[in-house]
């Protein structure tokens, strides 16, 4: 009797708990992978796709599924180390030999070339170039991320990446520079 | 609150932590009166002297101005503007050097004094204590006034700050070695310093203004004490002089013992902080009108044989500063803009002063050693005793060292107000300001990438859902269309059918016409009878006219334009060319299968003929290329490429031009002409016709029929021929369709560089036109029924080019086809108007 009465206590205490831990995971539901989310933070998200993935989402995925760390060249070494740190594992050199710290680019038109096919508008991941057809098109530049995209789909090859010009907010004090000065 | 106003008033004045003493070197500098300096050879202002935006450029080169007046007309977004500091001409407005440890270039205006120093007319304000809040804001923003302790703040901005504000603190302690600019300013014009401050005090109402000034000015404190008598609110406190007690928040330490916490502004603690300097150009822009266009600048170093302060004009060159106080340069001389402690050393001495500009330092290598080398931290922590803001230099510099942002963040790097005190204690002769600020400059340059991003994916977001939705939205169409088109099926196809023979049935009866000529032209080719002769000598004499008359303009072009505009035309000609060809072939696949069913033996003709016409598109297309890449091709090519083209166009504008005359032209017009520009219209269509129909064909069957080709392919030729002809006349007879032709402004604005017009041949362009419009009306009629598929065809994008197939299958075949040739017209017509005004 006595093993009786405990089975039932046992029993009903497992229920209870079983609804309480079913209900919470109906009610806390975690979206989607934590991970991926910071991955993607980590990422610099110019959607350039030179990691072999449509977008830094999409790789972000990937590398929360195991894929190496080391596909970003837009990134550099800086988001290899950021990426390692997280997830644990040895940094590595780009997978592509690519330079550790890349130079920032963003396209741009020469517009009188342009014979404004829209297509590079189309390639744009992040819409920042504006025109319309037979219009000259023209780069956002505050917009562009510097991914490439463009370049191959103009027909007139009228789109160059240019580096990013320094102003004196983007300008870093450099240390080990040799000190210039005009003789005059 | 009374308590603390209570201890002030007694003259407690608390204490800062850290500080250090280094020798004050100001003596040298205040022993003569500001001085003036003759005007410079050039002004060079800077549009940015301040933190925020640029002011809007109001003037331009060339353009004579007057002293104070504005250059540039501020836009909000922290913007104030700059004046002219004397009167003169602008000689240049381009990008010079800047006042900044980069010198990267800034945008200036450069001004070439005339020596009249003019003023222009200034409007000095007789009551102050009659304006409102917003005007006094108002003047003191449109006389460009900015911090001129060195951080260069909007002053207005400050000036309109919505806390409430219990301190006004004024900024005279200047403790940095060396600069005397402030303690010059009160020993000579404190009554204006005064009225400066009792301007702001109308503006914030505070409770207590508090004057803090070193001890080591003992002049400047009597003559600011005996200023500020007449107003009890003014206390001129005296602080001891310790470097760096005139950081803002310092002094704020100092005078009131409260704190700004970390990462919030002294208004947020009911503090608000302005420079003496600062005051006193409130005065002046109040009182007497003027703007900022000169301050107190001292000069000085032992290279400097006349130590002392001036008053530059802003945009002085400091070479001009250093030359009118004799200076006499040592082997690497350096010359600092600001004083030893923050100062930084200038790449070039072509430079203006700014606003910010209080100090122009040129030491000798005595007094202002070369840093020696950096040695190891040994962990004295002299620094972490000497920092004004209680951080822990030396473990900053670690974490800069290894670039570990995050930590920085952790110990607050971003509280360092970068005064060097720690540097100038260092046994080791580490630079460690040098070490925050590149740490500072990447955290920042990551922050704003780390926003960059984000946006980027904000953006790349909203394209991906925008697409996704787009594609829905297209499957929907899709799906919808084919239901309806199941409902009434048999019945639509059954009506296209009939619309499709009916045409062809017509285009029969005409064809007679065109098929003798045709036949004439075949004959011709062999032998010289020609009963049609008289016509065709016309159509090739205008034609070799309009090739001679191209010839003439390109080299006339050629002469006076060079080979740009030729590569450039020939682009647009070769772009033409391939679009019209692109679509051709997309209008082919379309309508092969209806036309196949309704007239099969016209098919074939058809399809040979319009094989011809594409290869011979893509051969001009081709040779139209390939001109673009080489100049030297030959020239034929290029005037058959931009000839087509122009053609095309010359079609189209006919339809154009249609629309708008009457048809009661075409009647009066001889019956030959008539007869003529019929055989043109319908050979037109024909052409069209057999274009579209052409896909479906094999080549297999090309060779069934070798007669049969040869004719249809003769017959195409001159239906190109006449079509291009008719078209031609159209446009040579331009002027009389202008007068009626108003809607159709943008073809018709094409200025007319073609032949000279014959009386006949205007005849035969207008029944041409005419029946041209009749054509065009029925297709406009038509075309208003297909709508949607012509639409997307304007679009003209590639998706759009393959709508209209699936798009609209209810509608007949003939709208589709009308619908596309206008499209397509319309885009050329277009495309030659600007080719046009180009030549123009």
């Amino acid at each position: 009797m006595t093993l009786f009465y405990a089975l039932i206590a046992l029993g009903s205490l497992a229920l209870i708990f079983g609804l309480i831990l079913g209900f919470a995971a109906v009610r806390f539901r975690v979206e989607s992978n934590p991970i991926v989310d910071q991955i993607d933070t980590i990422l610099p998200q110019t959607q350039c796709g030179q990691c072999g993935y449509p977008g830094c989402r999409p790789y972000a995925e990937a590398i929360a599924n195991g894929d190496e760390i080391n596909k970003c060249p837009p990134g550099g070494e800086a988001t290899v180390k950021k990426l390692a740190d997280l997830m644990g594992v040895e940094a590595k050199p780009l997978a592509g030999g690519e330079q550790a710290d890349p130079v920032k680019t963003v396209a741009y038109i020469r517009e009188d070339e342009c014979i404004g096919c829209t297509k590079c508008i189309q390639a744009c991941p992040v819409d920042a170039i504006v025109g319309a057809t037979r219009q000259m098109h023209t780069v956002l530049i505050d917009e562009c991320t510097g991914c490439d995209l463009c370049v191959e789909p103009c027909p007139v090859d009228c789109i160059d990446m240019l580096p990013v010009k320094e102003t004196k907010q983007t300008w870093k004090w450099q240390l080990n520079a040799i000190p210039v000065t005009q003789v005059d | 609150m009374e308590k603390l106003i209570d201890q002030i008033k007694q003259g407690k004045v608390w204490s800062i932590p850290g500080g250090i003493h280094p020798p004050g070197q100001k003596l040298q500098s205040t022993t003569q009166a500001i001085a003036r300096l003759p005007l410079p050879d050039k002004l060079v202002v800077s549009l940015k002297q301040h933190i925020g935006a640029n002011g809007k450029l109001i003037v331009e080169k060339g353009q004579q101005v007057l002293k104070g007046q504005a250059l540039t007309k501020p836009s909000g977004n922290w913007s104030v503007p700059v004046h002219a500091p004397t009167s003169g001409l602008i000689s240049d407005i381009c990008p010079m050097p800047s006042a900044h440890p980069s010198a990267l270039p800034e945008l200036s205006v450069i001004i070439e004094p005339d020596g009249k120093d003019n003023w222009c007319e200034l409007n000095p304000v007789p009551d102050a204590k009659a304006l409102s809040h917003d005007e006094l804001v108002d003047i003191i923003h449109q006389s460009g006034i900015a911090g001129m302790g060195g951080a260069g703040f909007p002053t207005y901005v400050k000036a309109d700050t919505r806390k409430a504000i219990e301190f006004l603190i004024v900024n005279a302690v200047e403790c940095e070695p060396y600069i005397t600019a402030d303690d010059m300013l009160m020993r000579e014009h404190a009554d204006g310093i005064i009225a400066g401050i009792e301007l702001m005090q109308q503006l914030l109402s505070p409770q207590l203004t508090i004057i803090g000034i070193e001890d080591n000015k003992p002049d400047a404190i009597a003559a600011m004490k005996q200023a500020a008598q007449h107003n009890d609110s003014i206390i001129v406190q005296t602080v001891p002089t310790v470097y760096p007690s005139g950081g803002e928040k310092q002094l704020i330490k100092l005078l009131t013992g409260k704190e700004v916490p970390s990462g919030s502004i002294p208004a947020d603690i009911g503090m608000l902080v302005q420079n003496v300097g600062t005051l006193f150009a409130v005065n002046q822009a109040v009182h007497e009108g003027k703007p900022l266009i000169e301050r107190v600048v001292t000069v000085t170093g032992n290279t400097i044989h006349k130590q002392g302060n001036v008053w530059a004009l802003l945009g002085t060159e400091i070479k001009h500063l250093l030359d009118c106080q004799g200076f006499s340069p040592v082997p690497q001389q350096r010359v600092v803009m600001g004083g030893p402690m923050m100062g930084f050393t200038l790449p070039t001495v072509r430079i203006g002063v700014v606003k910010t500009t209080n100090c122009i330092l040129a030491p000798d290598h005595h007094e202002l050693a070369e840093p020696g080398d950096e040695k190891a931290c040994i962990r004295c922590s002299a620094c972490a005793d000497a920092c004004p803001a209680s951080l822990l230099p030396q473990q900053l510099q670690w974490f800069a060292k290894s670039k570990e942002y995050d930590k920085l963040n952790e110990h607050n790097l971003f509280d360092c107000i970068e005064c060097g005190a720690c540097a100038y204690v260092c046994p080791s002769e580490i630079p460690l300001v040098q070490y925050y600020r590149v740490a500072k400059a990447e955290i920042k340059e990551q922050q704003a990438e780390q926003i960059k991003a984000e946006r980027a994916k904000e953006r790349f977001e909203a394209r991906k859902e925008r697409l996704e939705r787009e594609q829905e939205e297209r499957q929907n169409r899709h799906k919808r269309k084919p239901a309806a088109k199941s409902d009434g099926e048999k019945q639509k196809v059954a009506d296209a059918l009939a619309r499709v023979k009916s045409k062809s049935d017509d285009k029969d009866s005409k064809s007679a016409v065109a098929a003798a000529i045709a036949r004439a032209k075949a004959k011709k080719q062999g032998a010289e009878i020609e009963p049609d002769n008289s016509e065709v000598a016309k159509e090739r004499a205008a034609r070799k006219e309009q090739a001679r008359k191209y010839k003439e303009q390109k080299a006339l072009e050629q002469g006076e334009e060079g080979v740009d505009k030729d590569d450039k035309k020939s682009a647009v000609a070769a772009a033409i060319a391939r679009a019209k060809a692109k679509k051709a072939a997309q209008a082919t696949e379309e309508n092969a299968s209806a036309e196949t069913e309704a007239a099969p033996k016209d098919d074939k003709k058809a399809a040979v003929a319009a094989a011809i016409a594409r290869a011979k598109a893509k051969k001009a297309a081709q040779a139209a290329e390939h001109q673009t890449e080489a100049d030297s091709a030959p020239v034929d090519d290029k005037k058959a490429a931009v000839a087509a083209a122009i053609a095309r166009a010359k079609a189209k504008k006919a339809a154009q031009a249609a629309e708008n005359q009457t048809e009661a032209e075409a009647e009066s017009a001889p019956v030959d002409d008539k007869k003529a520009a019929v055989a043109a219209a319908i050979a037109r269509a024909k052409a069209k016709k057999a274009a579209q129909a052409a896909e479906n064909q094999t080549e297999a069957e090309e060779d069934s029929a070798p007669v049969d080709d040869k004719k249809a392919a003769v017959a195409a030729a001159i239906a190109r021929a006449k079509a291009k002809k008719a078209a031609k006349e159209q446009t040579q007879s331009d002027d009389s369709s202008q007068q009626t032709n108003d809607s159709s402004t943008e073809a018709d604005a094409q200025p007319q560089s073609d032949a000279p017009e014959s009386s006949e041949d205007k005849k035969k362009a207008a029944v041409a036109a005419a029946i041209a419009r009749a054509k065009a009306k029925k297709a406009a009629k038509e075309q208003a029924q297909s709508d949607d598929s012509s639409e997307q065809i304007n679009d003209s994008n590639d998706e759009a080019d393959a709508k209209p197939q699936s798009d609209a299958p209810e509608s007949s075949e003939d709208k589709k086809k009308a619908a596309v040739a206008r499209a397509i017209a319309r885009a050329k017509a277009k495309k030659l108007q600007q080719e046009g005004n180009d030549k123009s």
